[in-house]
């Protein structure tokens, strides 16, 4: 007897500790591993409101609203998560072996 | 309280505090270690929605990927890791206020729309139902009357991503000169 408010309360809680780790942290690896925590929160938000709704309202004339859109829609973050890792990661080591620093602060070869 | 309820409270209970030990730990390799643990509770709540699935993927994606990809470059970027001085930037303070009132407002949100008498419990789905959601997922991904344009876009995306990292952490000899 879980209320859906529940799971939707863990994940804003999880999506804003990955903000604050994003707005705070100096170390451009730190602000990628907060962006992660908020791609987790938003999918424990898609597959609570499919586990909830999974039931209501299955209407085969909207295609994207079908008993398995959480899921889909969960692996499609996944795989936007684990591409967005790849590329942040290349760039923080590209950017620190031109620059010795994965400060973020100290990155502002665009700044004047 | 019921055990389900408990077993919910543990396992958010340990994605939280993994998730606040990820973003305030000083050493980068521990809050990379606190993530892991983070991701695991994750999995634990796919556990508790009927996704088992979907916690197999996040143990193997998430855990098995993207952790020890994280991991390998806060290796190569070790020395940045040790640094003496703190670990947040002059803008901490303004960060920890946004997060707080952002959480304020998300919950302000959450308890005046979604707690409906109707959302109270998850709905009795019959085992034949939850046992077909995989195969209908396979199968959904590539009709056209479903996910196949996201799919295709989405094997695109991962192809550029692999040969967009490759080029962009190739060496290029011709600038050090």
């Amino acid at each position: 007897m879980i209320p859906l408010s529940w799971y939707l309360i863990v994940a804003a809680l999880l999506f804003c500790i990955g903000g604050y780790g994003v707005f705070a942290r100096r170390n451009a690896v730190a602000i990628l591993m907060g962006v992660e925590l908020m791609l987790n929160a938003v999918n424990i938000n898609l597959v609570a409101f499919w586990r909830y709704s999974v039931l209501l309202n299955p209407n085969p004339n909207m295609p994207f609203f079908t008993i398995t859109s959480g899921w889909a829609w969960a692996i499609f973050v996944l795989t936007v998560a684990a591409a967005e890792a790849a590329v942040g990661l290349a760039l923080i080591i590209s950017v620190y072996r031109r620059r010795d620093s994965v400060i973020a602060e100290e990155l502002d070869l665009l700044k004047n | 309280m019921t055990g389900e309820q408990f077993v919910f409270l543990a396992v958010s209970g340990l994605t939280i505090v993994a998730g606040i030990l990820v973003v305030t730990l000083r050493n980068l390799f521990h809050a990379a270690l606190a993530m892991m643990l983070s991701f695991l509770g994750v999995a634990g709540i796919y556990i508790m929605l009927g996704a088992g699935f979907l916690a197999a993927a996040q143990l193997l994606i998430y855990i098995g990927a993207i952790s020890i990809l994280i991991i390998f470059a806060i290796m190569l970027t070790r020395r940045m890791m040790q640094a003496q001085d703190t670990p947040f930037n002059s803008q901490a303070g303004a960060g920890l206020v946004t997060a707080v009132l952002s959480f304020i407002l998300l919950v302000f949100v959450i308890t005046r729309l979604w707690r409906n008498e109707i959302f109270d419990s998850p709905p009795e789905v019959p085992t034949a139902i939850m046992n077909q959601i995989v195969v209908q997922l396979g199968s959904d991904f590539v009709s056209p009357g479903a996910y196949v344009i996201p799919f295709i876009v989405a094997s695109m995306l991962l192809l550029a991503a692999l040969i967009g990292a490759v080029y962009v952490a190739w060496p290029q000899v011709e600038d050090e000169a």
